[in-house]
């Protein structure tokens, strides 16, 4: 066990992954010489040279698109877009080429996407995204969304190994902030949910730095206890885990830093509205980001990004309910 | 400038166009070249009769541009084969059956009734299936190459795509890509004058092979409709990749003489244009030649008529797939096949391999 950052547990997943197999290749604008924009792979090149840290061409879908190539004939690539906001000039490859390979043709893809995503920091409408939500439409990519660092490193690990296209979503307002306990050497976190915090009066669903704003403000709502269910995968999704939390909870609040028309959390809430309405003590309740792009200035971008004192005001009404 | 070849003027007919070929290997070129066109005549029929559903792309008066392309693949190299390519598949070792019952959405088609008509590439033989996002393929094709050159391996990848798709700019990333990285792949641009009604003078002000030169390596004009230009053009150009000279755009000038589709009648191509290509049809000018050189061209397309029949009547028996099984196989699980099974190498019929182990 060693106590990382967010960031720091990513780079480690990576890192070792890449020495325990030559297959493993880094993609992506910046990555080698200058160890990334958020210097996630600060000190590869040194360690595993320019072939497999490979600093490309400013071209996503060429990242993508080549990364499939390589793919299907034996190597495991690994694709960083400098923010997730920029995969939209990968999204064709990705949807199209990767997502549907092996459905028509029975050829696996293994790459892995990385995604910095989210705001929080003044990135602005093209560096504060959460796009997943497009890949969950998108059948046959898999995409899943730490909020720890054991998690981060985890997640990449069984990423990077699963056969079928993966979208990493890392949150980029974690990689400093969030830091814990890591544990050493190679390990797989499966794609399922976890329990952040039990609680028996009400669930809250949340994912990525949601997951940090959830359990802050529900810390002390007049002492009810409140769960706070971490998707950590969101295709898979863990329907038995979300639908065994409301049945215990009978309430349940879903928060989304995506924008919210057909995020994931309205997948969850439809979920939950099909095949627990009985077990419902309340209306199924979501916080998500307006359908607007995210704004650049601090005070604008504050009133978009869902806040514990949103989140904290739907938890109490519901509670109360 | 990029280079033109020439057809050889006033040379003995009965001469090959590239030395490399022998005679059987000249008559395997016409013979492949009679199989995707009687295939796809019968896949016509099919789809008449109402057994083929959606719609019908070929490859009518194309034929030599896969045909002289794949045949100078190596079976360890890789393929992305386009809609109007059958041949590359046929080449590779695709049953006529499996391609008749992949247009009729069976259970037996290479892709099981998941995608239709020429969306398809079986990678136990070397190839990957085209997305309708044509170009597309010019990336994954790239990337192939790149993993080749990482590795050190004597191999080289090659895709076609059409006039339409030089717009597109997943061209321009991949003929970057390819040439700063100097990627052993061969880029087969199928210039058959028309992405579906527009014509080239609307797709482009300057003719893209040019182009090659500005991404680094050399763009080749060749004539399509000559399926031994085509393989020697390609046959260097995977010599060049191998010796680490990086990629070649090749230029296939032909002439697409169909519609677009079963559907359309092709009224915005003039007649004389048709007419004139007609004379330059590639199955009658390799036929030609070889009758000159003494091959029996007739006791060759009665074989061939009775493969297709042996193939439609294989096809026909086959089932439509479950619908059960529709939401099947999205995902590949740890309990299917390895890659063992998933991929292999395609046939390499050129004589020139043989003795390699290919």
């Amino acid at each position: 066990m060693a106590t990382m950052t967010y960031l720091q547990a990513i780079s480690d997943g990576l890192r070792q992954e890449m020495r325990e197999d030559e297959r493993v290749l880094l993609m992506g604008e910046d990555i080698g010489v200058f160890g990334g924009a958020f210097k996630v792979t600060d000190g590869f090149l040194e360690e595993f040279g320019a072939a497999r840290v490979m600093d490309t061409p400013l071209a996503e879908s060429g990242i993508v698109g080549t990364a499939v190539g390589a793919a299907v004939v034996g190597l495991r690539p690994v694709c960083e877009m400098q923010f997730a906001d920029f995969i939209s000039c990968g999204f064709d490859q990705l949807v199209n080429v990767a997502g549907k390979m092996y459905y028509r043709q029975g050829l696996p893809v293994n790459v892995t996407v990385r995604l910095p995503s989210g705001g929080g920091f003044s990135g602005g409408p093209y560096h504060s995204q959460n796009p997943e939500a497009w890949f969950m439409h998108s059948p046959g990519m898999k995409v899943v969304a730490p909020s720890t660092a054991d998690d981060a490193k985890g997640l990449l690990i069984a990423a990077i190994r699963d056969r079928n296209p993966v979208v990493y979503l890392e949150h980029k307002h974690l990689y400093r902030r969030v830091k814990g306990e890591v544990r050493d050497g190679l390990y797989e976190t499966p794609f399922t949910a976890r329990v952040a915090r039990a609680g028996s009066d009400l669930t809250v669903v949340a994912y990525g730095a949601m997951v940090h704003t959830a359990l802050e403000a529900t810390e002390d709502i007049d002492g009810a206890s409140v769960e706070v269910l971490d998707l950590r995968s969101l295709v898979p999704l863990d329907e038995e885990a979300i639908l065994a939390s409301v049945r215990k909870t009978s309430k349940v609040l879903i928060v989304d830093e995506a924008n919210e028309t057909c995020a994931a959390g309205a997948q969850v809430a439809a979920l939950v509205a099909d095949r627990a309405f009985e077990d419902l003590d309340g209306p199924v309740r979501r916080v998500a980001t307006p359908d607007v792009p995210i704004a650049f200035s601090p005070p604008l971008e504050q009133a978009l990004l869902p806040s514990v004192d949103r989140v904290k005001e739907a938890a109490r009404e519901l509670l109360e309910y | 400038m990029a280079t033109r070849t020439a057809q050889p003027a006033g040379t003995d007919p009965a001469a090959a166009a590239s030395e490399h070929l022998t005679l059987d290997d000249r008559i395997a070129l016409l013979r492949y070249m009679l199989l995707m066109r009687g295939l796809e005549e019968r896949a016509m029929n099919l789809y008449r009769q109402g057994k083929v559903p959606g719609s019908f792309y070929d490859g009518y008066g194309q034929e030599a541009v896969s045909v002289g392309a794949a045949f100078a693949m190596a079976a360890q190299d890789r393929l992305c084969v386009l809609h109007r390519d059958l041949g590359a598949h046929l080449i590779r070792g695709v049953t006529p059956a499996r391609i008749l019952a992949q247009y009729m959405g069976r259970e037996g088609g290479i892709t099981g009734g998941r995608d239709g008509n020429v969306h398809f590439g079986d990678f136990r033989l070397g190839c990957v299936g085209m997305v309708s996002m044509l170009p597309d393929m010019m990336l994954v094709a790239t990337g192939m190459a790149m993993a080749f050159k990482l590795r050190g391996e004597a191999r080289c990848a090659l895709t076609w795509f059409g006039d339409g798709s030089t717009s597109r700019g997943d061209f321009h990333e991949a003929m970057n890509w390819a040439g700063v990285q100097r990627l052993p792949v061969i880029f087969v641009l199928e210039n058959n004058q028309y992405a579906y009604s527009t014509p080239t003078r609307e797709q482009f002000a300057v003719d893209p092979v040019e182009r090659a030169q500005a991404y680094g390596f050399p763009g080749i004009s060749v004539d399509g409709n000559d399926a031994e230009a085509m393989f020697e053009a390609t046959r260097a150009a995977r010599d060049r990749a191998l010796a680490g000279e990086g990629p070649t755009l090749l230029e296939a000038v032909t002439m697409r003489m169909h519609g677009h589709a079963a559907h359309d009648d092709m009224k915005y191509v003039p007649k004389e244009q048709v007419e004139e290509w007609r004379k330059k049809d590639p199955i009658d000018r390799l036929e030609e030649r070889l009758r000159a050189a003494g091959a029996d061209t007739d006791a060759l397309r009665e074989e061939v008529r009775a493969a297709i029949d042996a193939g439609t009547q294989d096809a026909l028996a086959m089932p439509m797939p479950d619908p059960a099984t529709a939401t099947d196989r999205l995902f590949y699980e740890p309990a299917d096949p390895g890659e063992e099974l998933l991929t292999g190498d395609g046939e390499a019929p050129w004589s020139g391999f043989a003795g390699e182990g290919s």
